[in-house]
């Protein structure tokens, strides 16, 4: 029997829950790392690994699987937390975060974890692997896909641009570029330090397709991936209108938790709101 | 990069004693500062890590000085080249990382090609980076550095030097390289210590050893020396924070001594302190060198602590690579 609509969502839902949580005690336990940005990324992060990405936790090398690849490396927080859920790693794992001989690195690293695409970390590479990847489905005459989340401090670096560029050059639309857009980034808020906008003006002149949509709306999630499943000879670009810290109502739209973990009582806070046992 | 710290001016706290903790970024922050107030000409670029860098103190103080070039460090140091070629003096701040090979081509090309007076000082280099992990674990910046012609090239070892490097920088017509580190160190020197350019600061003379040690390496070269003696060896510590220029004197004056030189670096033995000693060495007086440091290998999240203990980077790893150097100095030197 095929799952609804709605009982879709309140399947992503769910995990999306959990991956929140994963995301928080995993930062908790570092004492460091990144959680702002991984949780304005969880919903779309969900929807990919538990919905439109075609890949199997079992055989996380099998060569037809869909591609997703972390620009904004920082976030692995997110990466983890489904990499956790869909089984490619133990959950139990999470507790290693970022401390020696771990393979849940601070940065993706594809030689330690398993379901890791790309090793990113430092920003604005991301997106150029990704155009090598859909490029290489291409010439296979593949039909697996590429999928690309960015930050939007991340998109001031020019190698993204760059990549922009030959993705519309050689005609991948089997590339979806997801701009993070949490408008924040480390020394404040992005439009201050350095505007990026009108990036679907941008995106648009360097030839792609653009959508932009509400980031934690499963509803537009599900119709904007859909669509750019058709693309028409363009890579696709989706400005995803997302708030920083979501999930929390005191870290939501802040960019105080860019890059710290919550104090002990900041998670007795946030794990009572989200209805869960801490510690 | 977590924690970025406050950016309130620290509380003036009284003088600071010689092994005290102080970060050579808070150092940096508070020097830019004073220059600030003293030449309208200093300006201070940043690439969305001035909390980090303690750029942002001069931002602060300055705002109309300060740029803000976001996370676009290419731009950044072409922009920086710009400033400086039209009369400024320009420091730009950013990781080692980030500075070194990510903006290599316009460091290269624009800056030290044009002898841009353009001081580039950058903090988080090394393993002591910490959980953030390989990706922002500079381990290969001075082997980069070194090589860029017109650059001087200084990794200071507490922060007292800092502040005196970053004074001479300002002072000095050119382009600079200062490489800072992420955590607190002990400060080895007080208020009489000069630094200068292309020498080495002796620390302590050793009968059995001289250590040459660069950065934070040279706190627990210092400690490794403590326990050490303990057991009855006796190692001299030589502080090389002026890579270029470099002190080959000092180096050779040992080495024609011992025959056996040792020396550590939170840094790749490619291309680093280690390699500067030895093509002294092979110019002037041969002699051995036990090179310590990364080998050829890209670093990993971790505490500093646990991750110097795993890299044996710490006084205890040090330590126990001086004995290793020992055991085979005796070999090699007895033939
Ligand atoms: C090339 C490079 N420069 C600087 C950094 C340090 N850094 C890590 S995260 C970050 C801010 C990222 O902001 P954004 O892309 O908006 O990420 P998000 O808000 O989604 O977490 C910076 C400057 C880096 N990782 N790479």
């Amino acid at each position: 029997m095929s799952e609804t609509r709605v009982q879709l969502i309140e399947r992503l839902k769910k995990i999306a829950h959990r991956m929140r949580v994963h995301i928080l005690n995993m930062t908790y336990w570092a004492n460091s790392g990144h959680p702002g940005g991984s949780m304005s990324a969880t919903d779309i992060v969900a929807t990919l690994y538990f919905h439109q990405m075609k890949h199997d936790p079992q055989n996380p090398k099998w060569a037809d699987r869909d591609r997703f690849v972390l620009s904004k490396g920082h976030c692995t927080p997110v990466l983890y937390a489904a990499l956790a859920e869909a089984g490619y790693i133990p959950v139990e794992e999470l507790k290693t975060f970022r401390q020696v001989n771990s393979r849940l690195q601070g940065h993706p690293n594809l030689l330690k974890c398993p379901g890791v695409e790309a090793s990113t970390g430092t920003l604005g590479q991301g997106l150029s692997m990704a155009v090598g990847m859909a490029l290489a489905a291409k010439l296979d005459q593949k039909p697996w896909r590429v999928y690309c989340m960015l930050g939007d401090g991340e998109s001031q670096e020019g190698q993204i641009w760059e990549a922009a560029m030959s993705a519309a050059h050689y005609k991948l639309d089997n590339l979806v570029a997801i701009l993070d857009w949490n408008k924040f980034q480390i020394d404040g808020a992005v439009e201050n330090v350095m505007n990026i906008m009108p990036m679907l003006d941008k995106f648009k002149a360097f030839g792609w397709n653009v959508a932009e949509i509400d980031g934690h709306d499963y509803n537009q999630i599900l119709d904007v991936l859909e669509k750019a499943e058709s693309s028409g000879q363009r890579p696709f670009f989706i400005q995803a209108n997302t708030s920083k810290g979501k999930g929390v109502s005191f870290t939501q739209d802040k960019g105080d938790y860019h890059g710290r973990a919550l104090t002990k009582e900041e998670m007795q806070r946030a794990m009572t709101e989200l209805g869960e046992k801490f510690g | 990069m977590r924690n970025l710290g406050s950016l309130e001016q620290p509380k003036p706290v009284g003088p600071l004693k010689v092994g005290d903790a102080k970060a050579m970024r808070d150092a940096y922050g508070e020097t830019l500062v004073a220059l600030g107030a003293k030449d309208k000409n200093v300006v201070v670029l940043d690439a969305d890590l001035s909390g980090s860098t303690k750029t942002g103190l001069f931002a602060k103080k300055f705002p109309d000085r300060f740029f803000n070039f976001g996370i676009a460090e290419q731009n950044m140091l072409g922009a920086a080249t710009g400033l400086a070629l039209s009369g400024k003096t320009v420091f730009a701040s950013t990781f080692a990382m980030f500075a070194t090979t990510r903006a290599l081509d316009q460091f290269r090309n624009a800056l030290a090609f044009s002898k841009a007076n353009v001081k580039v000082v950058v903090t988080h280099a090394g393993l002591m980076t910490g959980p953030d992990g390989a990706s922002h674990q500079s381990l290969e910046d001075l082997a980069v550095a070194r090589t860029l012609p017109n650059l001087t090239v200084i990794a200071p070892a507490d922060a007292v030097e800092t502040s005196q490097v970053i004074e001479l920088a300002a002072r000095e017509r050119g382009p600079f390289y200062v490489r800072l580190v992420r955590e607190k160190t002990p400060l080895l020197y007080d208020e009489k210590y000069r630094f200068k350019l292309g020498k080495a600061s002796v620390l302590q003379d050793g009968r059995d050893l001289m250590v040459f040690a660069i950065g934070p390496m040279v706190a627990e070269a210092l400690k490794a020396r403590g326990l050490l003696k303990a057991q009855g060896f006796d190692i001299g510590v030589v502080n090389t924070a002026s890579i270029k220029p470099f002190d080959a004197q000092t180096v050779v004056k040992y080495a024609k001594r011992d025959g056996f030189l040792f020396t550590v670096e939170d840094h790749s033995v490619l291309g680093g302190l280690g390699s500067v000693v030895c093509e002294v060495l092979a110019r002037e007086q041969p002699a051995y060198v036990y090179r310590h440091g990364t080998h050829d290998l890209f670093g990993e999240s971790g505490e500093s602590k646990p991750l110097y203990k795993k890299y044996e980077l710490d006084a205890e790893g040090i330590a126990l690579h001086v004995k290793k150097a020992l055991t085979y100095k005796q070999k090699v030197l007895r033939r």
